[in-house]
């Protein structure tokens, strides 16, 4: 690599950079802070960097037994965990189909997959679809529509497959090996990079959603964490409801703290994955948006 | 994708085997692509038969796509007449397009400004760090970014108003005030997905042959000279192959984004009320089946049609980076 002097250029550049990594970071710490204020001195002062007096309350409520968020939590989870899996299997078993050059007729398979993504027919026949199925008020309305199958994910794992070197499947026919066994013992394996990729995308997805619960589902009971997040931004009598559940009816709601603790709780997932999302994530976006 | 074109070339020069041939011949490499193309069928496929709706006064009693083809009260273009007819369809229409330029000329800007400021950086662990941090907004969902948007400019609590006061202005009721909006979204928008995209600019950037920077340093060029004379012109194509897919997208509004951003708040319509959250509405809302999905329609055939054109334009430009 070639020597450059430091210059106060460079810590300029320097300077910018860091300032725009703060900016990525602060309000996050914002919502941590709040969502551990008490929530007077949230009345008095406003949201604040330096919290008067600290108050795990909100965490209290949420972590009660029998509290909405925890269910809706409970609910992200095995949404995310069912779809990602089935996510990985659908994509991966039709990736291989694609790359499979024995497979004539692959090209015009991979048209039928990327007709729909430069012209879908919108949200009603989507919706009226979904409910023709059954997909409406259930769990697996949360599962299976929007989600579950990627086709975007599906050229990623294809392209990935159609870049490992033919001599892998001819000499493997040498040897005797059927179709099964060289998906199974050689291909899969070897793509276990890539399906990692699209499992972070697919679990991203499912974990971030509330397009599916905003559509398909009316049952209270049904709500994944974020739509809940998403309605409690409005809704005061669900914070009631949690301090009922608790048994805790002598303090004043805290109304802010609470929005601010459950949007945190929201994030942990994610900060759980980061190691993952850093390595798998970001190459595939970069392999996906930039060829060659 | 252009890989399946030379794949298709090549198999055209060789006799094609029949179909079935080719399925019995294949038969498990056919059937574990079954789930998807089931899922595909079902889901999009299925639906192109619906888009008669648009033409039709939707009866609650065709249930079944059999009875909406055959038994479907047909009324023309009146959904479309309705629609246009109606001062929305200018402001929807306007507001799609207006937020989806403003996103794409503030992201790329910015995300590239990063990625060359990215690109000059020599301390590995500052790259590290500053990298991992600048991509966390990216993995959160727009209900979350809700959340800081409202901590930064809720009116009673909010950050913004706290300093207001503290200087001794006037504090502002951000969420009824429609005219800041765009700035608003084109600001989360950049604190979202700025990191992300100018990782993705940081990739083409670092494929660039050193040998070029000797060169140019050997010219005597600065590195203010060598950003502008061989990082841009070289980071060009993957410019414009970015730009252009998004020129391809700019019908289709980010619901996730303004639904969890502004939510039902009708105060702020006039600036942030987009095609894809008044066809929700309409559908959700007021059950407007047929008007929905026409605007739908409406917003799919000009959508295919600027992904054609889009890809038509990067075809000329960089034959590599055309999507078909």
């Amino acid at each position: 690599m070639m020597r450059r002097k430091y210059t106060w250029g460079n810590f300029a550049i320097g300077v910018v950079i860091t300032l725009f990594t703060i900016v990525c970071l602060l309000p996050m710490v914002l919502t941590a802070v709040v969502s551990i204020t008490n929530e007077t001195a949230i009345m008095k002062n406003g949201y604040s960097f330096f919290p008067e007096e600290v108050s795990f309350y909100a965490y209290q409520l949420i972590f009660s037994t029998g509290s909405s968020v925890m269910r809706g939590y409970v609910i992200s989870i095995f949404v995310t965990v069912a779809g990602t899996i089935g996510g990985i299997v659908i994509t991966g078993l039709a990736g291989y189909t694609l790359s499979n050059k024995n497979v004539e007729y692959r090209g015009a398979l991979g048209m039928y997959f990327f007709i729909p993504m430069v012209f879908g027919a919108g949200i009603v026949p989507w919706y009226l679809i979904c409910s023709a199925l059954h997909l409406r008020d259930n769990i697996f309305a949360l599962i299976v529509p929007n989600l579950l199958f990627n086709t975007f994910n599906l050229f990623l794992v294809r392209n990935f497959m159609s870049g490992l070197p033919d001599s892998l499947r001819e000499s493997a026919t040498i040897d005797g090996a059927n179709d099964i066994t060289i998906a199974f013992k050689i291909y899969f394996p070897l793509a276990v990079p890539v399906l990692a990729t699209v499992g972070l995308f697919y679990a991203l997805g499912y974990w971030n959603d509330w397009w599916n619960a905003i559509m398909l589902v009316d049952d209270k009971k049904l709500y994944p964490v974020q739509y809940l997040l998403l309605q409690l931004k409005s809704q005061i009598s669900m914070l009631r409801d949690l301090q009922y559940v608790s048994g805790a009816r002598t303090q004043a709601p805290p109304t802010e703290s609470l929005k601010m603790a459950t949007s945190i709780i929201t994030v942990g997932p994610i900060v759980l994955l980061y190691p993952f999302l850093q390595r798998y994530y970001v190459n595939g976006l970069v392999v996906g948006s930039v060829k060659g | 994708m252009s890989k399946e074109q030379d794949t298709a070339a090549v198999s055209c020069k060789r006799k094609k085997t029949g179909f079935i041939k080719d399925v019995v011949k294949n038969k498990f490499s056919y059937l574990i692509a079954l789930p998807a193309i089931i899922y595909t069928f079902l889901f999009s496929y299925m639906a192109y038969p619906y888009l008669a709706l648009a033409f039709q006064n939707y009866d609650y009693r065709n249930n079944t796509i059999w009875d909406i083809l055959f038994h479907g009260n047909w009324v023309g273009l009146d959904n479309f007449n309705f629609f246009f007819k109606s001062q929305n369809a200018f402001r929807v229409t306007f507001n799609t397009l207006y937020l989806n330029i403003l996103f794409i000329l503030a992201g790329t800007f910015v995300s590239i400004l990063l990625a060359l400021f990215l690109s000059e950086l020599r301390c590995k662990w500052f790259m590290k760090t500053t990298q991992s941090i600048m991509l966390f907004p990216n993995y959160i969902s727009w209900v979350m970014v809700s959340y800081i948007l409202l901590s930064l400019f809720s009116t009673e609590y909010g950050l913004v108003n706290s300093f207001l006061r503290i200087l001794g202005q006037d504090t502002v009721n951000w969420y009824a005030t429609p005219g800041v909006w765009p700035a608003i979204l084109v600001f989360m928008r950049i604190w979202k997905g700025a990191g992300m995209n100018a990782i993705i600019f940081l990739a083409s950037i670092t494929s660039i042959d050193l040998a070029l920077y000797e060169a140019a340093a050997i010219d005597g060029a600065n590195r203010a000279q060598m950003m502008r004379k061989v990082t841009l012109p070289l980071i060009m194509p993957t410019i414009i192959i970015m730009t252009l897919l998004s020129l391809g997208k700019i019908m289709y509004g980010d619901f996730g984004m303004i639904y969890a951003l502004v939510g039902d708040n009708g105060m702020l319509y006039s600036t942030t009320d987009i095609i894809d959250t008044y066809v929700f509405r309409a559908l959700r809302q007021v059950g407007d089946v047929s008007q929905s999905t026409a605007i739908g329609l409406f917003q799919s055939v000009i959508g295919f049609i600027m992904v054609f054109g889009s890809n038509w334009l990067a075809r000329k430009f960089y034959p590599d980076g055309a999507l078909f």
